[in-house]
């Protein structure tokens, strides 16, 4: 029987939440296609205990590898294990389009000597072939592409492909490495952390944005509080006027210039609108915008508007979440 | 030191797309350099000022309109540039097979494009072309040094900042970092005019991956004005739990 690969993140030992969008989205092109589900997974030892749970989003199997020098991403070990787990009758490999699958899927693509569509947001796979929809121009049109042969390697947008219970076996498998991870020949020294385990920007479910309108970078504890306020899913956006002015980092920049997210909530507040942060962020579920300037071009993407000043508006917004 | 920067020429962030069967309408649309093309670019320049020798070769897939684009790189400070005349498509491995036919020859010590072009947003040319060219690669790169056959890039992920190290050559894929790319001088686009601009065909071979259909954006429903100032912060709570049921 055919497969399909659905290749996993970990972080700190534990699954990643679009490990299992991953294995939904390879699930659903199984389906179609008549095919098993392989779920791939390397990490640091004891990364295997957990991994059994893939089984009820759709993993007929999991191979995981454990390696001491796996807690971290390492790209060669990960993209030789990958493609050499591709060897075979596979129809498709799915990664999700996070800052590692972005990084790795090119990689086993290229590998294989088979292109890939990028940040998928919509698969179907309904008459047999599969096509996918994905942004482009930062989500100012959607393109529809067409594989020619296999096997047919994609990447996934977190947050928008919601897995459905679907269990099967999961049987996790240990598998060694393609490559000697002391082989491997980009090492991380050092990892320095920004947020703790904050999600980034492009992964949020939930994501505050602040704007020129916040007035200066030491309005953001504002933000900060709003974003404490709607849980650890919650993460901080900036639009590209307050990256530019050096307020805020660029890894928090959303747009075009930036990231493309679609979280479940997108809060905007200060922000006017402009074309290219609205391409950034108008593929979010809800949108929320607070703005000064009714006629601001944010109010005409948004679900709810409110019209003020949103230094008193925040404090009264995060007290009432915090209270719910 | 000789440095490649593979640059795309792309629709200005600003540009109103229009789409048209399975393609944008070009109509109006002014194109420029993909930003993040040139914070590498400024990358590259950095090292060979900092190092005082050296040669940075700008490379770009594309069109013959792509001229315009390597021009304005060699305005920029590059040396020398090359087009490699083609149809650029979905398909990122073709144009990273035709950088790669180029690069192979060339050996350089370091090859720098932009994180991803801001059209299609694949982000993949770079790491597909260090497969083909058996180099290791490093995305994301905000921050970089060369020293001793080595570089130490920061590389942003999810949450932090990677410190990196890779053996030369290598293949690095750049994103904003603290300089900002420099405009061309004057004296810039006086010399640009007299570098060596080589054009040939592109190596690109057949595209496997095919834009079928192309759509505007599905339109938003229309959202509503909850209110004014702070009194209507209890009703757009109500309104996020009750009827988006997002909290």
């Amino acid at each position: 029987m055919a497969k399909i690969l659905a290749v996993v993140e970990q972080r700190d030992g534990a699954l990643r939440k679009v490990s299992n969008e991953v294995v939904g989205a390879a699930r659903t092109i199984a389906d179609a296609v008549g095919a098993e589900v392989h779920a791939v997974l390397l990490g640091p030892p004891g990364v295997a205990g957990g991994a059994g749970e893939l089984g009820r989003w759709g993993a007929d199997k999991v191979l995981v590898v454990e390696n001491d020098a796996l807690a971290q991403y390492s790209p060669d070990v990960a993209a030789a294990t990958v493609a050499a787990q591709a060897e075979g009758d596979t129809y498709a490999i799915v990664f999700a389009a996070s800052a590692q699958g972005r990084d790795l899927a090119p990689r086993v693509a290229a590998k294989l000597d088979v292109p890939l569509a990028a940040d998928v947001t919509a698969i179907d796979a309904s008459n047999g072939e599969l096509q996918v929809t994905r942004p482009v121009y930062s989500g100012r049109a959607f393109a529809t592409l067409a594989f020619t042969g296999g096997p047919r390697v994609l990447s996934i947008r977190p947050n928008v492909f919601r897995p459905a219970e679907n269990a099967k076996s999961g049987t996790v498998e240990t598998i060694t490495p393609a490559l000697d991870p002391s082989q491997a020949r980009v090492k991380v020294r050092e990892v320095k952390a920004a947020s703790g385990d904050r999600p980034d920007v492009g992964e949020a479910a939930i994501v505050v944005s602040g704007g020129r309108g916040m007035k200066g970078p030491e309005s953001w504890n504002l933000l900060e509080e709003l974003r404490d306020a709607l849980g650890p899913q919650a993460a901080l956006g900036a639009s590209r006027a307050v990256v530019d002015a050096g307020w805020r980092p660029h890894a928090e920049q959303v747009g075009q210039t930036g990231k493309t997210v679609s979280p479940q909530l997108y809060i905007a507040v200060g922000i006017s609108g402009a074309m290219q942060h609205l391409a950034g962020m108008r593929s979010a579920r809800t949108i929320v915008a607070i703005n000064k300037d009714p006629d601001a071009p944010i109010f005409k993407v948004a679900d709810y508007g409110i019209v003020g000043d949103a230094h008193e508006i925040l404090p009264k917004l995060t007290e009432a979440i915090r209270s719910m | 030191m000789n440095i490649y920067v593979c640059i795309k020429r792309v629709p200005d962030t600003e540009a109103r797309i229009k789409v048209n069967g399975a393609a944008i309408d070009p109509a109006g649309i002014k194109h420029v350099i993909s930003p993040y093309d040139e914070f590498a670019i400024e990358a590259a320049l950095r090292l060979k000022e900092a190092k005082g020798a050296g040669e940075v070769v700008v490379v770009s897939v594309g069109d013959a309109a792509s001229a315009e684009q390597l021009r304005t790189a060699l305005a920029m400070g590059a040396d020398r540039a090359v087009l490699l005349e083609g149809d650029v498509t979905a398909d990122g491995l073709a144009t990273a097979k035709a950088l790669a036919a180029e690069l192979k020859a060339a050996s350089p010590d370091l090859v720098l494009l932009g994180m991803k072009g801001v059209d299609h947003d694949q982000q993949q040319v770079g790491p597909m072309l260090a497969e083909l060219l058996g180099l290791p690669c490093v995305t994301v790169v905000s921050e970089l040094q060369v020293e001793n056959g080595q570089v130490i890039a920061h590389r942003e992920v999810e949450g932090g900042v990677e410190v990196v190290e890779s053996p030369l050559p290598a293949v690095l894929t750049i994103t904003k970092g603290k300089d900002e790319p420099r405009y061309p001088s004057l004296k810039g686009i006086m010399a640009a005019k007299k570098k060596p601009l080589e054009q040939k065909p592109a190596q690109l071979g057949e595209s496997r991956l095919k834009v079928t259909s192309m759509s505007p954006p599905p339109d938003r429903p229309p959202g509503r004005i909850v209110g004014e100032g702070v009194d209507a912060v209890p009703e757009l709570v109500r309104l996020l739990r009750e009827e988006a049921k997002v909290l």
